[in-house]
């Protein structure tokens, strides 16, 4: 009930991401959400996109360094509270957040929320016991063509 | 009591005579020193005597100063490979001092000195401090390290046998060592240059005017500085800034020192023989020409070091000083012949740099070092590709290997330097193999 993400190394300097997107834009390789975490130094650039293992190849070729890791991605109401109750469910579990990052797939319905848990496995249980919906790559690729 | 003496003269210390020797009499001195030392070497140093049979050289072929070129040169490798006693020339219990500094592999290099070494290296200092005008009744704030670095021993046992009053402070704590120089009046300092400066700064800070100050003169060495930084100094504090050089592979600082007039440095011949050879052919070169200097200790018992190759690249001054003393000067140091570079007093080769990466990593990771000039300071950053085998996903992950590195490096060198993580092929490649060391300090 994973889902695989694509994090790649970035140095700050001026059109590094421009760069990187060009790539991927050029091999048809399409972004379903990305965030960027940074440091005054460098960034992480991380990715959902239709085919991880082909974006990687694209982006290592060209000499960056990528990653393939896992999130979870949690699909909720877009309403108040809504990140609140996934939080509740994983602190009472006893389990930290290291990183996360949200979309909407189509504006005005549900929100997804992808997370990276310093205990992924646990967590998936703590969220699927508490009733909350775990979307894999391929639930999550069926609402973004729906 | 001297009432018949100039002002110069009076203030002269008796050890600092031989830096007005006659020349002939100087050159018959380092002749018959020369002589000595050879043959005490060649008894005594196995190393030595093995390279001398070799090139069929006996301590009798000395016959007269430019014989020195029949001996063989001695590198810094060879103090690393006898580590840590071999080229000592005299029993243990005639040694009464060892000092050390570090080397590439993280093998010390140990240095030795009888008593009477200890003398000399005490006389070398007094005629330093002597040439930068200093006098009993100074007040010298040493501020070199105290311990296996030979600054700030050396440094002190001058300034006692001088007669001047010490304060044995050692390096770091800024503060203390601004109010110190403020309430014990301190009228001379010792210091590497770029510890200086950060002092300028904290003073500054501390609201401290340097004209309210009695200090009158720095004496600034262990690392290469230059004119315009010299310029920054005297302009800021009001001060008489001195350059003093040595190398503890032949006694520690008091080699040679610059005198008020501040044109080059006086070598102390009587002790130390110089020559300027070319780094490649090492053919000798002609006065105030540019080559790598050569050192042989004309005194040194414990361990003497024959025709040492400093791999700094100086010339001799041929004019007379204007300071009256008669022993030649050689130019500020503007650069080394290898790969050596030294960043706030340490030594620094790539080499090392390289140890510490491969203690991280398992294979080497492509690196540079940038070196550039802030201030008149020399700055170094390391610059390291980061490897799919590194990266994690996270910051705190790419940050841990940050750290890893830094402290890796600052372990083998004994400093702190910029490190940054670059993408990978970033750094230019020639031939497949990329340029260790980017030299942007003359830009």
């Amino acid at each position: 009930m994973k889902l695989k993400q694509l994090s790649v190394f970035l140095e700050n300097k001026p059109g590094r991401l421009r760069e990187l997107c060009a790539l991927l834009a050029d091999s048809g390789i399409n972004m379903i959400t990305i965030s960027l975490a940074d440091t005054e130094q460098f960034g992480i650039l991380r990715l959902i996109v239709s085919d991880c293992e082909a974006a990687k190849a694209v982006l290592e070729e060209k000499g960056f360094v990528a990653k393939i890791t896992e999130v979870i991605a949690v699909e909720v109401n877009d309403e108040p509270g809504g990140l609140r109750n996934v939080l509740q469910v994983e602190e009472a579990a006893g389990i930290s957040v290291e990183y996360m990052y949200a979309f909407t797939i189509k504006s005005g319905e549900n929100a997804v929320l992808l997370f990276r848990f310093d205990d992924m496995d646990k967590a998936v249980d703590a969220l699927q016991t508490a009733g909350f919906k775990v979307l894999d790559s391929v639930a999550l690729f069926n609402r973004a063509d729906d | 009591m001297h009432a018949q003496w100039n002002d110069r003269e009076s203030l002269v210390h008796p050890s600092s005579a031989p830096d007005y020797m006659r020349e002939e009499q100087l050159r018959t001195l380092q002749l018959q020193r020369l002589r000595a030392i050879t043959k005490h070497a060649y008894e005594n140093q196995t190393l030595f005597r093995e390279r001398m049979d070799a090139n069929g050289v006996k301590p009798e072929d000395i016959q007269c100063l430019e014989d020195v070129r029949k001996l063989p040169f001695t590198q810094k490798s060879d103090l690393r490979d006898t580590y840590p006693y071999g080229l000592f020339c005299v029993p243990m219990n005639e040694v009464v001092r060892l000092h050390a500094s570090s080397g590439t592999t993280g093998k010390p290099i140990v240095v030795a000195y009888t008593d009477e070494d200890i003398e000399v290296w005490k006389e070398v200092m007094v005629r330093s401090f002597a040439c930068a005008g200093l006098h009993s009744g100074d007040i010298i704030q040493n501020a070199y390290g105290y311990g296996l670095f030979t600054g700030g021993l050396g440094a002190h046992y001058g300034a006692e046998a001088l007669g001047a009053t010490v304060i044995p402070i050692s390096g770091g704590n800024s503060e203390r060592q601004i109010m110190v120089m403020r309430d014990f009046g301190t009228t001379a300092i010792c210091a590497t240059p770029s510890y200086f400066l950060h002092l300028i700064e904290y003073a500054e800070e501390m609201g401290i005017k340097w004209e309210d100050l009695p200090l009158r003169a720095g004496i600034f060495g262990a690392e290469p500085w230059s004119d315009e930084m010299r310029e920054y100094i005297e302009g800021k504090t009001g001060i008489k800034a001195l350059d003093i050089y040595g190398l503890s592979e032949i006694i520690g600082p008091g080699v040679g020192m610059a005198c008020e007039e501040q044109h080059g440095l006086h070598i102390f011949e009587d002790h130390f023989m110089i020559e300027i050879v070319d780094p490649v052919t090492d053919e000798p070169m002609p006065d105030g020409e540019e080559g790598e200097l050569i050192i042989t200790t004309l005194s040194k018992k414990a361990m003497p070091v024959m025709r040492y190759r400093t791999h700094d690249i100086t010339s001799v001054i041929t004019e007379k000083c204007g300071c009256g003393r008669t022993i030649r000067r050689i130019n500020r140091i503007a650069r080394r012949s290898d790969d050596m570079f030294i960043i706030r007093g340490v030594n620094v080769f790539p080499s090392q740099v390289e140890a510490a990466l491969l203690k991280v990593e398992e294979t080497l990771p492509h690196y540079q070092i940038v070196l550039t000039r802030d201030g008149g300071m020399d700055q170094m950053e390391v610059q390291v590709e980061v490897t799919a085998d590194v990266f994690t996903d996270t910051i705190r992950g790419v940050e841990a290997v940050h750290k890893q590195l830094s402290d890796a490096i600052a372990h083998i060198l004994g400093i702190r330097v910029k490190l940054k993580l670059v993408e990978p092929n970033t750094i230019e490649r020639s031939m497949g193999k990329a340029k260790r060391v980017i030299d942007n300090r003359n830009k």
